[in-house]
């Protein structure tokens, strides 16, 4: 097995160990085992540097059901490899913080199991060359992040969060799925690379621009795009380990990656450049302008990302406009702006991923978030402190941090894209540094309140709950090492830049040489320079008078919000489903049946009189021999009786007369396997009836009127006469070719005289295995519905 | 729901013996004669209501401590991973094999993969029917 398909199985089978052996570990915590899963992996995929660096790239395939072309394609190159090493390295240093931050009392093997669920799927997200394969990951990761966010869930708002995560992000999803479906009717091909070897053929193509903005949208969906962005504050009420890996570092980054990813097929276009630089640019503003009036640090945060993620989104966009250049100066000048992304996307993961961690110190040490009762905790955490200066004054992009370099990038890219000869930017190009400026303005604003809210100002230790005391070693290790890393690329970002991003930036831009800059903090007193130091001047004063401009947010009405739309869209959503089933769904047995004949009949019996396959012909039939005769009618007297019988007993012994009957008809046509299962079924049918009737109250006549009956009969006869119809004409109408010739060589191809084993378990296995799984959670249904009742467990939930 | 039955009970004693027997035979016989995974299951689904309905349930839970949950969740993970593991010897999905073996006592015999999968099946029909019947007789 290859190394790489071993790296993205290990977390699952990992999380699939833990609840085995977390009981056996007594008072050790299971997250230090947990731990070393990413660290590993960590070490696996820094061992690939120098090998991607000088330009290789890996890929491995197992075949999966390559008759679809649905193949585990593994394809490893510098972009791929960012996004691998950003998991492991933030899972090592989340997980190291989390053993700290949780209290014993949380399920911890239910956190740590979610926790590598998600690994192991945000590495197949990013690892995969077979875009199905990518999109089971890619909804796992929705999945594990609906639980992790749900990890709390006696809490209402826990739950709230997590199921708007899960509708938006799966919504999103299936628009993606069907954008592939359309890019594989387009070029035939599942994997992304040969896509992009051959798109340059279909840009004429109809389904190019809808399947553009079907993967656009699932990309927008999970990195929180406005007017997706919604979910991502409400997620906060995931515990903060979560949050700072999850939903700051990894997975929000997913769309990011789909948009790099994705780059190459879809770039070069105006329709590209403009959606997703002008989402991107619409986000950055949005989110910065709403962190602002932020009180809960967490929610802050949530919001901070939000409009992080639209910068790195809106270079992307920019950045696509080198492909309609192709290499050459001005592919070049362009390409810088997808340079800068990839450089912020790191860069976002270690400030975010510290000031998360920082958030999670304060709220677990002082037991509030709430920034109006912080303040003056300097003192009392000065080591915190100094972490939150340097995530904060990285993002702001301020110098000595490595926020600083890919901000001033970010301008550089802005400029560039503003002054650009073509998708006729020359109109409206100069918005892009104007809205870029203004929202990086807001960024220094909240970043300022990050710091001076919490450290600063008057200690109140009456509005806490805890006197504030530095948290255990182990709990500031990791926010230690991302400050360090902060600082460390701000002095040496050629490191970075050579061996990771420089590969990287071939993935998303193709034939775009000379696109990757030597990185230097200093080029003189440039436009980006003074840009800088006018967000420094212009966001002290906001922050200074932030009390007297504050009153803009009330412009906008309660009502008026996304959120709004949402809860009201998901209200009548419930009302008018719940209007339309309670129609149907009369709780009374014979109308069922009436739907489900009804149906049937239509279809069916519809189907047989259009197609023309109605054709009966007795003449190459055998004799029927009297025995046969015989237990046909005893089986037509048993089924009439029913209809008259007065009690339960006696009509469910009449049921098995009609079931036995059959078996014995089976045994006549030479069909042992048929008829041995029909009679355990038949048996264990019968079993269960009388169970059921143990609980039933007394049978009582039914007074139907005279309508129902004849109705219900129409129906009944109706059914039968489709039903045998169907069975006559099956040996006249051949409407298609025969395929039991395949199965007679049974023997041979699957070593088995039995003919019906070898189509079950072997020919037709898929069936069976999917049919076991439907079998399974009929089971679990049966059982849940029967012995799992509102009990002491949902009562310590809120409502 | 408790029936004292000594009838009924030394019946069932020989009786489930008889038919656990008949359930391995039809689950191994599967492959060349009628018989498999399903039906082989099916049988000894039976065997087991049939204990459960003579005796009472604690008695039999005390006999047989299984978890038949726990069973059906195991056979559909045997099914599944019987059916992925072919990928990682370089075929498709779901590719089965076979091969005949000189074994001691035995002789010349057919061992082939289906019947792991085939046991998954088996394992699951056991845990689902039981869980069913054991769910719905217990209700209170």
């Amino acid at each position: 097995m290859h190394l790489l398909i071993f790296a993205i199985l290990f977390p699952f089978l990992a999380a699939a160990l833990i609840p085995l052996i977390h009981r056996r570990l007594g008072p050790l915590n299971i997250g230090w085992l947990v731990l070393a899963v990413p660290f590993i992996l960590f070490g696996i995929f820094a061992w690939q540097i120098p090998g991607i660096s000088s330009g290789d790239t890996i890929a491995a395939t197992l075949h999966w059901i390559p008759s679809l072309g649905i193949n585990f394609s593994i394809y490893l190159d510098g972009l791929s490899l960012i996004l691998a090493l950003l998991i492991t390295g933030m899972g090592t240093l989340v997980i190291l913080y989390s053993i700290y931050y949780l209290s014993p009392t949380d399920s911890l093997p239910h956190f740590y199991a979610y926790l590598l669920l998600f690994m192991g799927a945000m590495l197949g997200v990013v690892l995969s060359d077979n875009l199905l394969v990518l999109y089971v990951f890619w909804e796992l990761t929705s999945i594990s992040s609906f639980l992790l966010i749900a990890f709390w869930f006696h809490r209402k708002n826990s739950r709230y969060g997590a199921q708007k995560s899960l509708l938006i992000t799966v919504f999103g999803g299936f628009g993606m799925l069907a954008g592939f479906l359309m890019l594989h009717t387009m070029t035939g091909t599942f994997s992304v690379r040969e896509i992009v070897s051959t798109i340059g053929q279909y840009s004429d193509h109809g389904l190019f621009y809808p399947a553009m903005f079907l993967v656009l949208l699932g990309a927008f969906t999970k990195s929180a795009q406005f007017p997706f962005h919604i979910w991502l504050p409400d997620a906060m009420e995931a515990p903060t380990p979560v949050s700072a890996y999850l939903h700051s570092a990894t997975m929000v980054k997913a769309g990011i990656y789909l948009v790099a990813r994705f780059t190459p097929v879809f770039g070069g276009t105006s329709a590209w450049f403009w959606t997703v630089t002008l989402v991107g640019l619409v986000t950055l503003f949005w989110g910065s302008f709403c962190a602002v009036r932020q009180t809960d640090l967490k929610a802050l945060l949530a919001y901070s990302t939000v409009s992080q993620l639209g910068l790195i989104m809106s270079l992307f966009g920019m950045g696509s406009a080198a492909l309609h250049f192709g290499d050459g100066e001005a592919g070049a000048v362009y390409g810088l702006a997808t340079f800068a992304a990839l450089f912020h996307l790191v860069n976002h993961s270690t400030f975010k991923g510290a000031l998360f961690m920082v958030v999670g110190i304060v709220d677990h040490q002082v037991g509030t978030r709430d920034i109006r009762r912080l303040g003056g905790l300097m003192a009392f955490l000065p080591i915190t402190f100094t972490f939150a200066v340097i995530g904060s004054f990285s993002m702001a992009g301020l110098p000595l941090f490595n926020g600083f370099l890919s901000k001033e990038m970010f301008f550089t890219a802005s400029l560039n894209a503003a002054g650009l000869p073509a998708f006729s930017a020359e109109t409206w190009g100069w918005l892009i540094p104007v809205i870029a400026w203004t929202a990086s303005v807001l960024t220094f604003v909240y970043c300022m309140i990050i710091v001076f809210r919490t450290f600063f100002g008057k200690h109140q230790p009456k509005k806490l709950d805890k006197k504030p005391v530095e948290p255990p070693f182990g709990m500031l290790v990791s926010p230690a090492i991302l400050s360090i890393l902060i600082v460390g690329v701000f002095f040496v970002p050629n490191l970075l830049g050579d061996h990771l991003l420089r590969p990287a930036l071939n993935g998303v831009l193709p034939g775009i040489t000379g696109a990757a800059p030597h990185i230097s903090a200093w080029h003189g007193f440039n436009t980006e320079l003074w840009m800088t130091i006018g967000i420094i001047v212009v966001g002290f004063l906001l922050y200074k008078y932030l009390r007297i401009w504050k009153k803009v947010y009330a412009i906008i009405p309660e009502g008026w919000t996304f959120n709004a739309l949402y809860n009201k869209f998901l209200e009548s959503l419930e009302e008018n489903s719940n209007r339309l089933t309670s129609k149907y769904m009369t709780g009374y047995l014979p109308h069922y049946f009436a739907y489900i004949f009804g149906f049937f009949i239509l279809a069916a019996g519809g189907t047989l009189l259009l197609t023309g396959a109605l054709s009966i012909d007795f003449s190459t039939d055998t004799p029927i021999p009297s025995y046969e005769v015989i237990l046909a009618v005893v089986m037509a007297i048993a089924a009439i009786a029913i209809l008259f019988v007065k009690s339960r007993l006696t009509s469910v012994l009449l049921n098995g007369v009609l079931g036995y009957s059959i078996a014995i008809f089976f045994v006549l046509f030479r069909a042992p396997d048929l008829a041995l299962t029909q009679l355990v079924i038949e048996t264990v049918t019968t079993a269960l009836f009388l169970l059921c009737f143990y609980f039933l109250p007394e049978w009582k006549p039914e007074a139907a009127s005279k309508n129902l009956k004849i109705r219900n009969a129409v129906i009944a006869v109706a059914g039968g006469l489709t039903v045998t119809l169907i069975a006559l004409s099956v040996r006249a109408g051949n409407l298609y070719d025969s395929i039991s010739s395949y199965y007679e060589n049974a023997y041979e191809l699957a070593g088995g005289k039995n003919i019906v084993n070898a189509i079950l378990g072997d020919f037709r296995g898929f069936d069976t295995m999917l049919e076991t799984l439907v079998l399974f959670i009929a089971g679990i249904g049966v059982y849940t519905l029967i012995r799992i009742k509102g009990g002491k467990e949902t009562r310590k939930n809120e409502d | 729901m408790k029936i004292n039955d000594v009838i009924l009970k030394t019946v069932s004693q020989a009786g489930v013996l008889i038919i656990l027997t008949f359930g391995v035979y039809l689950f191994l016989s599967g492959h060349n004669q009628p018989g498999g995974g399903f039906i082989g299951g099916l049988v000894l689904a039976t065997a087991f209501v049939l204990m459960f309905l003579t005796f009472d349930s604690e008695t039999v839970n005390k006999a047989i401590p299984f978890d038949f949950k726990k069973i059906s969740a195991l056979g559909v993970l045997l099914a599944f991973s019987s059916s992925a593991l072919p990928m990682f010897f370089g075929q498709p999905f779901m590719s089965q094999t076979f091969g005949y073996f000189d074994l001691p006592i035995f002789g010349k015999t057919e061992l082939a993969t289906v019947t792991l999968f085939e046991s998954g099946v088996a394992l699951t029909v056991i845990g689902v029917v039981v869980n069913i019947i054991t769910s719905i007789s217990e209700d209170e």
